[in-house]
């Protein structure tokens, strides 16, 4: 069931005074935990809880060919499911908008901010490349499940160890992982999606605010540049408005990398 | 002294010719066994389950939390997390209503108190002809498993009213399981709100009442 | 039944289950759920219900209506699977419903439906029968009337020696008259809700093999009990008196 309208004025006039239901700051993220090497068959995984959040993000690649525009690059494939399991309100059936949107921007946070080194995941020019699948599923929906996500897709790439490749067969010989990281930077990419509620903007919503935001914006960044942008929702926000958000941006990511930097190690 | 212990569906309760099946057990030869998940309990020969979870089987004359889903030319649906359609005819509103305006008086999406008028083959119905009964228009709405009212209400109310005393708040249970808590702040709202939690997430723990005392001088020292 | 020195990959004695793991409120939003675990193959699994069923033609006014939807996240095997139904998880969510219908008591849920998603996290041989397990225990969890749990193993018959459990390796096996998979199901109490067999075993074997699974599932449904309970016991400080 949706929150109720009441719960929701409340929300909205609890914040006007700077506060929320569960005592956080408007820009602080609730405790988070990560768990990496969850399911072995995957060539990396993990579990990323946001407070009641959870979502699992698993690593599989395969040999392909790449697509003609870029001969010499692997390929990245990033989906998303919202698991039935996770929330009464995701049903089962072909994935509808909120799950292809969250896979979409999701894919932009890790290929627009060039995480991936794809130039070194080429066999052979032109004819066969590693194909990266992120493979993204909600677990319990609790709020916010787009920077969880995002976040869970940097552990599991992070982690990842490719597979051997058999030359002679012309096979993947799964079970059979290399020494080979993954080629990732060392910096990571975050993604930041701020709600709108009321006139006040919060980061890392509980499902309760997420179900009274009036829109969001998701910021994905790399080394302090701004490499995705996804707006949502139905309301419209002021210019100044957005250049507040951006300069709050550099403190909050701060914050939120400190929080993770434990779990990078 | 009852003793309580944790069972589950088909497990053995008790051999013993001279126990009664109580609720949520059945007696084969001389075995009670459990029908569902929770607490077994024996007063005297009879044995029960008190359930801890499942869904809110509605009953006549309960308290009720719900939203309206539709508004019909009869009526309004409220959905009252039960797995039946619970109804709430114009003819039990207590004052006179346009029926061409039918949303003045509850919209969808709104939150209304209602109480169990009957439970019949087509569902629930509900009623607003009481005290206390009707659209509510402020406050904040949460939901607990209604397994758990019983003890968050308590002994005659205790429970309840000592959490109203201690956050000042106006609080109505739900049967459901649904918890309107509305008061001159809204810190109190949400300290009410805990306070419910706690006994929720607490409600088979013994000495129950002394517990929740000690928890408000805590989060009054914490202030 | 062949030595009992019959090695196997993993060191197991024939009749061992692999290091089981059961936990219960492993999703917070679901009305119950449970996690269970044979070695390295994990299953997840929530119930939602019972609530009405949409749409109104499905509605079963005799009594309630139990749905299972068992799926395999992409990355539990070693070829990634792509997402959505297959044939195979099709005919999977069924068997499951069937393996769990005998002990539900939903006749006055009539024209409700109970949904159970079940969701493979890893896996290496045996996921239905994890998917079964976890989904009893889900369905307890919910507080779902029951007049037992189910509880499931999967035995298997490589060349001539049955083993307990089979892991992936196992599966495969090609030696001999090669491997039969037999994954069946039991109640508490005794009763068969469940078997499928892949493969060629005579009649006395397969006898011996229905009694080597009903030893078995007497160790999975302690793991089941104890972690149902584990739960009540420690919110409400082990054993009460009231």
């Amino acid at each position: 069931m949706e929150t109720s309208r009441l719960t929701s004025q409340r929300i909205r006039e609890y914040l006007r005074e700077g506060k929320r239901f569960d005592e956080r700051a408007l820009d602080e993220f609730r405790e988070i935990s990560i768990e990496t090497g969850i399911s072995k068959n995957a060539e990396g995984s993990c579990r990323v809880k946001f407070g009641k959040t959870e979502v699992i993000v698993g690593v599989k690649m395969d040999v392909a060919t790449p697509y003609p525009d870029s001969p010499n690059k692997g390929n990245l494939i990033v989906n998303a499911e919202l698991l039935p399991l996770s929330s009464p309100r995701f049903e089962t059936g072909p994935p509808k908008f909120p799950a292809i949107e969250l896979g979409r921007v999701i894919d932009r946070v890790i290929r627009e901010s060039k995480f991936i080194e794809l130039e070194k995941l080429c066999i052979k020019e032109g004819e066969k490349v590693w194909s990266v699948f992120v493979d993204i599923y909600s677990i319990n929906d609790d709020g916010n499940l787009l920077d969880a996500a995002a976040l869970g897709a940097v552990i599991a790439l992070k982690n990842a160890r490719i597979p051997k490749w058999d030359e002679k067969e012309e096979k993947v010989s799964y079970g059979e992982l290399t020494k080979k990281k993954l080629p990732v930077k060392k910096e990571i990419p975050l993604s930041i999606t701020f709600y709108k509620i009321g006139e006040k903007f919060v980061v890392d919503p509980t499902k309760e605010e997420e179900d009274s935001a009036d829109l969001r914006i998701t910021l994905g960044s790399y080394k302090g540049s701004i490499s995705s942008i996804q707006k949502g929702g139905e309301k419209s926000l002021s210019v100044n408005e957005f250049y507040a958000l951006l300069d709050s941006y550099k403190e909050i990511w701060e914050r939120l990398f400190k929080k993770i930097e434990k779990f990078l190690k | 002294m009852n003793k309580r212990k944790a069972v589950i569906p088909g497990e053995v309760i008790k051999e013993d010719e001279n126990s009664l099946p109580g609720e949520w057990t059945e007696k084969k030869g001389n075995k009670i066994i459990a029908l569902r998940y929770g607490l077994a309990e024996e007063v005297g020969r009879l044995i029960k389950v008190i359930p801890l979870s499942g869904p809110y089987q509605p009953r006549k004359g309960n308290i009720v939390i719900g939203q309206v889903e539709l508004i019909t030319f009869n009526g309004w649906i409220i959905d009252i997390r039960t797995f039946e359609n619970a109804f709430l005819p114009l003819s039990e509103i207590p004052r006179y209503i346009n029926k061409e305006s039918m949303e003045d008086i509850l919209d969808i999406g709104d939150t209304v108190i209602a109480k169990v008028r009957n439970v019949g083959k087509r569902g629930v119905e509900l009623s607003l002809k009481s005290r206390g009964l009707g659209r509510v228009e402020e406050g904040i709405i949460f939901k607990i498993n209604s397994n758990k009212v019983p003890r968050v209400i308590g002994k005659e109310g205790s429970m309840i009213n000592l959490i109203k005393k201690n956050t000042e708040c106006d609080i109505i249970v739900g049967q459901n399981g649904f918890i309107w808590v509305k008061g001159d702040s809204i810190e109190k709202e949400l300290l009410a709100k805990k306070a419910i939690m706690f006994v929720a997430e607490k409600s088979h723990i013994t000495g129950l009442t002394e517990e929740i005392i000690k928890w408000f001088e805590k989060e009054e020292n914490e202030k | 039944m062949k030595s009992k020195s019959f090695e196997r990959i993993d060191k197991r004695k024939f009749d061992e289950i692999r290091p089981m793991k059961a936990k219960v409120g492993v999703v917070p939003n679901a009305d119950g759920s449970a996690l269970f675990q044979f070695g390295e193959t994990v299953a997840i699994a929530a119930v939602y219900g019972p609530k009405k069923m949409h749409p109104q033609h499905l509605q079963n006014p005799e009594k309630g209506t139990l749905r299972c939807n068992y799926s395999m996240m992409s990355f539990s095997v070693a070829e990634r699977i792509r997402p959505g139904p297959t044939r195979r998880s099709t005919e999977i969510s069924k068997i499951i419903q069937w393996a769990l219908e005998p002990v539900l008591l939903i006749e006055k849920y009539s024209n409700t439906v109970i949904d159970v998603h079940i969701n493979i996290l890893q896996a290496n041989a045996s996921t239905r029968c994890a998917a079964i397990n976890a989904a009893a225990m889900a369905l307890a969890h919910a507080g779902i009337p029951m007049k037992d749990i189910v509880s499931s193993v999967s035995i298997g018959k490589l060349d001539k020696q049955l083993v307990v459990d089979i892991n992936k390796y196992e599966e495969d096996w090609e030696d001999g008259e090669g491997a039969t998979d037999i994954p069946m199901s039991f109640t508490g109490s005794g009763e068969i809700t469940h078997i499928q067999l892949d493969g060629k075993i005579s009649i006395e074997e397969l006898k011996e093999a229905i009694e080597l699974g009903r030893k078995a599932v007497k160790k999975i449904y302690e793991v089941q009990k104890k972690a149902l309970k584990e739960v009540i016991n420690c919110e409400n400080g082990n054993e009460q008196t009231n």
